[in-house]
């Protein structure tokens, strides 16, 4: 599996990445090399195999329907990069 | 003092030989004195260290002391802690104070443990020799020319160097065992959701599990004691009880079945590894156990399965990361998308991103059920293989790393010939079952781990295994020399 210039460009957007220009072979190479690795997964034919999507097969435990946390804005926005009135800054999204 | 086990330090303070704060600040001068040749800890809180022993102190003299009250110890930088930088050894998370405690940090405080800082690891914990950390990588204490060891490697060399007492750590696919392989330690990964992960930073949800570095099975029986248990938080944290793993190291090894996992045991394992695990099976025979091969028919496919598992949930789990709440925020961002990609291709180091992008791919639309769902078919078929193993052996033997610890750069630069250093190790964490790493014999005076790996929950059968071990052989009483 070879991943093509535009496949890394596409990839990058969709992780929500800035990739300059001069890394984007690297990236081509590198990520191909990963894929590659992962196609030996091809050789097992898995046809009816369940999924597992978690080591434990428990049901999800249930709570009751109560509140159980405090406010705590001040707090958590004590460390974020910008905020005003209890709300967090972000440039302009609407034009 | 620095060489006394967690039982001897306990005793230590319960006779009054010390006192807690004198223990304290005993780590607390070594690692002013060689933290710099080994760059483990991240961050050292010695205020705070100097108040909790001497909380500790006072709880002692209140006759409410437990076994590890006034102990010292660190925490892997991948644990929250409340009002100390939190960072995962990140840019983007350089300037991160948690504003609350992980389960974990909480339940060692509890149990009044002395944390003396948080310690290096590679970046989100993705890594196998700690060359991606953004403060730079850990040195090996036994070759300052070598790695630790990863994910966990500031863990490992820490107590390898004798810094401190004991450590956690976080095991996605080896990050607890391989480091403790290479640094003479005993690492132990416990089952998926024995100990929370509330608080503890995600990287691979259903894979990562917190566990203990120690000098022994017996330090780890006494830190996992501390760790272990259910915790409502975590909704993946089993609510099963918690046995008593110090008084299990006990039981005997005769009538014990060992399984060798026969694909394990091919032409990949160096000559010089594989002498080393003969003769720690040839110690398992001499007490009276019985040795059988067995087949993990489907674990050769364990690193690629992981590679698409793990970089999956890692891409969701970062997305967090997007320098709106916390973390990292690039100077003048144009619009919101700038803002967003910008911060995170600063903040993110090159293995992180790639392993965002691996997932983002193996996730997207046309591609997921040729990956992700491919991946967790196989998975089931490796956890499988587990359940077969365990209905003829009580636990599996093979080596921890195929290696031992390479020198920095050694691994070039194709990601892949990295991952293949966890090809012992990544199965476990595939079928979410427990196992640890305990020194062997030496090959030209480095380290090598022995892995035991066991059934789901049978953490007190793997500790009272690898405490029957060491109290048969000396190879986990060696530290470096330049440390000593």
């Amino acid at each position: 599996m070879s991943l093509t210039a535009d496949d890394v460009k596409k990839i990058a957007r969709l992780a929500a990445l800035d990739i300059r220009p001069e890394q984007v072979a690297d990236y081509e190479k590198n990520l191909s090399s990963i894929l590659n690795l992962v196609e030996q997964m091809d050789a097992v034919d898995t046809t009816g195999v369940e999924p597992m999507a978690h080591p434990l097969h428990m049901v999800q435990p249930l709570r009751d329907d109560a509140v159980t946390e405090e406010d705590q804005r001040d707090h958590f926005q004590e460390h974020a990069p910008a905020t005003e009135d209890g709300y967090y800054l972000v440039p302009k999204v609407i034009e | 003092m620095h060489q006394y086990s967690i039982a001897e330090m306990s005793q230590g303070l319960e006779r009054g030989d010390f006192t807690s704060v004198e223990l304290t600040q005993h780590f607390l001068d070594r690692i002013d004195e060689h933290n710099a040749e080994i760059n483990a800890f991240v961050t050292v809180t010695a205020e705070l260290a100097l108040e909790q022993a001497r909380n500790a102190d006072a709880v002692r003299a209140a006759g409410q002391a437990g076994p590890l009250t006034g102990v010292p110890f660190a925490h892997k930088d991948i644990f929250c802690t409340d009002g100390v930088r939190t960072s995962c050894a990140s840019k983007m998370l350089d300037p991160f104070v948690a504003p609350y405690d992980a389960a974990v940090v909480e339940r060692m405080r509890e149990a009044g443990m002395v944390m003396l800082g948080k310690l290096n690891m590679d970046e989100f914990a993705m890594g196998s020799s700690n060359e991606t950390s953004y403060y730079g990588p850990v040195k090996n204490p036994w070759d300052t020319e070598r790695v630790p060891g990863g994910s966990s490697g500031g863990s490992a060399a820490a107590v390898a160097a004798r810094l401190v007492p004991a450590a956690t750590g976080t095991d996605t696919g080896g990050s607890i065992r391989q480091p403790a392989a290479f640094c003479n330690l005993t690492g132990l990964k416990p089952t998926y959701g024995r100990v929370s992960r509330y608080g503890m930073i995600a990287f691979a949800s259903s894979l990562d599990q917190a566990g203990p570095f120690g000098r022994s099975a017996e330090d780890c029986a006494y830190l996992l004691s501390a760790m272990a248990g259910h915790d409502e938080r975590d909704s993946t944290c089993a609510n099963e009880p918690v046995p008593d793993y110090i008084g299990a190291l006990d039981q005997p090894l005769k009538g014990i079945k060992v399984g060798l996992p026969k694909e394990f045991f091919g032409e990949e394992m160096p000559a010089s590894i594989r002498e080393s695990v003969d003769a720690a099976i040839e110690v398992y025979r001499a007490q009276g156990a019985e040795i059988v091969e067995v087949s993990l028919p489907n674990a050769h496919l364990s690193v690629p399965v992981y590679y698409v598992v793990a970089p999956a949930e890692c891409s969701s789990n970062l997305s967090r990361m997007d320098g709106v709440r916390f973390g990292h925020r690039c100077e003048d961002p144009k619009d919101l998308q700038d803002l967003y990609t910008r911060s995170r291709a600063e903040g993110f180091g090159d293995e992180v991103k790639r392993r965002i992008m691996v997932g983002a791919y193996a996730l997207s639309a046309g591609y997921y059920d040729a990956y992700y769902l491919k991946a967790q078919q196989l998975r089931q078929l490796i956890s499988d293989d587990f359940k077969k193993a365990f209905e003829q052996v009580d636990f599996l033997l093979s080596p921890t790393a195929p290696e031992t610890a390479f020198k920095f750069g050694e691994k070039g630069d194709d990601p892949v010939s990295m991952y293949l250093s966890d090809i012992y190790t990544i199965a476990v964490n595939l079928a979410g079952v427990p196992a640890l790493s305990m020194p062997g014999q030496t090959v030209d005076g480095l380290p090598v781990g022995i892995q035991l790996i066991g059934n789901y929950f049978d953490e007190a059968r793997l500790l009272a295994a690898a405490h029957q071990f060491q109290l048969a052989t000396d190879y986990h009483k060696a530290s470096p020399e330049a440390f000593a």
